[in-house]
């Protein structure tokens, strides 16, 4: 005969099978969802070096970091002058133009567009001097700011330091 | 000698005795009209993408240094490589040909009404599957377009709040779409269609369980119905050769109908193509997308969740309808939206192919169409509800039987 306690226990024990089970099976679980992440060769590449001696005032180059595009640009006088103006415009992501460069004349800027990840087309190409995306129609002004169009945040800065007058290092090593 | 066979088989597993009750005396119903053909034939597509699939991927190399080049090889020096490769590309655009009428059917007919609900929802979820198949799908040729598209659609995660970016990462097995991706998604486009041809055996059973609605959507006496043998074999097998009439006709004379220009151009993670458009079985969802902009910083993550709910708006359809009758042979309100509906799909696609600053009918931007036809889309459903729920319709008389 089965006995309110003898129901009882029974109830307690499969509740405590199942908790156990649960848990392995998490934890089962959790090295199939991690191999997903980026793996170690792949963090590795954190650094890229920069040669800027043949970069012309007003030209830009786009390089790889991380497998991403980055735009380099060596602004001219205009394009700075024409970056700094506009930090009294209203913006969707208000950022004044000094705090997005280390040294004015250049531009570093992660070139995926906040929308939903293509690169621009080069400076000269939107509305305001700057970068039009082609996928949706995003303009990003001389700063990299976002000024027009469905993207919401202006193109990020990666870390980058000027290692020498002539050698940018974009992005900071690991470990 | 077979029969001898066959019975001591069938002493052991009741062979015989299911293709009896399941195939060649299954009953149907007598009324079916050529709509009821779609089934099968998209089951016939799947058959098609599983063979071609895997002797594609014999030649195959999922590695971001090699893919592009591994899938000219296949078309240039596999021996009939070719034609495997336009088959199983355009295989996947009459798929979805095959699935969207057989979608429409089923909305047309009332046929995911009580008590079919469950053989429904197994569709749905076959939808969903076919979509992330066909998507992972066209990343593997790693072209420009299987690039881009990737990168744009798995950036849409990262519009989920506080999780987003770190997800898509995770998705990416990187920084951004790279091999890691491909070697995945390769793996996972690999799985799925088998995961589908399981889904496919559910909402078979589903089906058997309820037996086929028909077009006057009653439910049907034992004298209304004819074996399936050979009245549907023999229907299904001519449905069959004319869809291979049409399908060959694009696989031998216009193979690259379907495909992008810009996909015979290795990807290139440094540059974007000037127009990037999905695969045409994307593109209404891809419009009601992008028709939502105006929400500021919330466009991105209001956009994907419209986009999602477009589709899965369809697991509740059944509840959504309240009328006594299922088909809309006896329902014109419900026919008219129907058809709105229909027309509004086609709006939608046409949306989507357009690059999303377009301008028509001299000067207006197209994105107040796709506003307009997203919310057209979103409203068939509502007012499916609203007319059938506060009896503003007044179906016909419904035949007792046939
Ligand atoms: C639900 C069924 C399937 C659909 C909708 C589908 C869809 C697609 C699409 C759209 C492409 C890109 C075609 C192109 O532009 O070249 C593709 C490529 C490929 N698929 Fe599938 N597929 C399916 C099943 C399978 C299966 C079962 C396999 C293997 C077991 C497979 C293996 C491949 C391979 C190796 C490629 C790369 C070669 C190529 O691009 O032609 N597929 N698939
Ligand atoms: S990705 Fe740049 S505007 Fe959409």
């Amino acid at each position: 005969m089965v006995t309110q306690q003898d129901d009882n226990r029974r109830d307690f024990l499969i509740l405590a099978t199942s908790a156990v089970g649960a848990v392995g099976v998490a934890g089962a679980v959790w090295p199939f969802i991690r191999s997903w992440s980026p793996s170690a060769d792949v963090l590795a590449q954190a650094t890229t070096e920069v040669n800027l001696s043949n970069i012309q005032e007003g030209q830009m180059i786009t390089v790889p970091w991380q497998g991403k595009p980055v735009f380099i640009l060596h602004r001219s006088p205009d394009q700075i002058a024409a970056a700094k103006k506009d930090d009294a415009e209203t913006m969707r992501q208000p950022e004044k133009d000094a705090d997005r460069v280390k040294d004015e004349k250049w531009l570093v800027v992660l070139a995926l567009c906040t929308h939903l990840g293509c690169v621009p087309q080069p400076v000269g190409t939107g509305d305001y001097g700057g970068f039009l995306c082609p996928c949706h129609g995003s303009h990003y002004d001389t700063s990299g700011r976002i000024r027009k169009g469905p993207a919401p945040e202006n193109l990020p800065v990666p870390h980058h330091e000027f290692k020498d007058a002539n050698t940018l290092v974009i992005g900071k090593a690991v470990g | 000698m077979f029969k001898g066979i066959m019975e001591w088989v069938d002493e052991r597993l009741p062979v015989t005795e299911l293709i009896k009750s399941q195939a060649t005396e299954y009953p149907t119903p007598k009324n079916l009209n050529y709509w009821w053909n779609f089934g099968s034939l998209a089951l016939f597509v799947l058959i098609i993408q599983l063979v071609t699939g895997i002797f594609l991927a014999m030649h195959y190399k999922p590695d971001a240094a090699l893919a592009f080049d591994s899938v000219e090889h296949i078309m240039r020096d596999v021996n009939w490589g070719w034609l495997l490769r336009y088959l199983h590309a355009n295989g996947a655009t009459a798929f979805f040909v095959m699935i969207y009428i057989h979608i429409l059917r089923g909305m047309y007919y009332g046929s995911h009404r009580k008590p079919r609900e469950i053989l429904w929802w197994f569709g749905v979820i076959i939808f969903f599957a076919l979509m992330g198949t066909a998507f992972m799908g066209y990343v593997l040729p790693w072209g420009q377009m299987s690039y881009w598209g990737a990168a744009v659609i798995t950036n849409l995660v990262s519009a989920l709040p506080v999780v987003g970016q770190d997800l898509v990462v995770w998705v990416w097995g990187g920084f951004a779409v790279g091999d890691p991706t491909l070697n995945r998604f390769f793996a996972l486009h690999f799985l799925l269609p088998f995961v589908v041809f399981g889904l496919v055996i559910l909402h078979m059973w589903a089906l058997h369980a309820v037996h086929s609605n028909n077009p006057d959507g009653i439910d049907l006496e034992e004298k209304d119905t004819i074996p399936f043998h050979p009245y549907f074999t023999i229907k299904d097998l001519y449905g069959v050769g004319v869809f291979l009439i049409v399908f060959c006709a694009f696989v031998f004379y216009n193979p690259n109908f379907f495909l992008e220009p810009d996909n015979y151009i290795q990807a290139d993670p440094m540059k974007t193509p000037a127009h990037i458009v999905p695969e045409w079985y994307f593109l209404p969802f891809y419009a009601v997308l992008r028709s939502i902009d105006f929400l500021g910083t919330m466009s991105k993550l209001v956009g994907v969740i419209a986009m999602g709910a477009a589709i899965a708006i369809l697991f509740i359809l059944p509840f959504l309808d309240r009328s006594p009758v299922r088909s809309f042979r006896y329902r014109p309100i419900s026919r008219a939206l129907f058809w709105i509906f229909v027309v509004d799909c086609f709006v939608l696609g046409w949306v989507g192919y357009n690059p999303a600053d377009a301008t028509v009918f001299g000067g207006m931007p197209i994105i107040y169409v796709g506003r307009t036809a997203t919310a057209i889309y979103f409203s068939y459903f509502a007012l499916l509800w609203l007319v059938t729920a506060l009896k503003v319709e007044k179906p016909q008389p419904v035949p007792k039987s046939l």
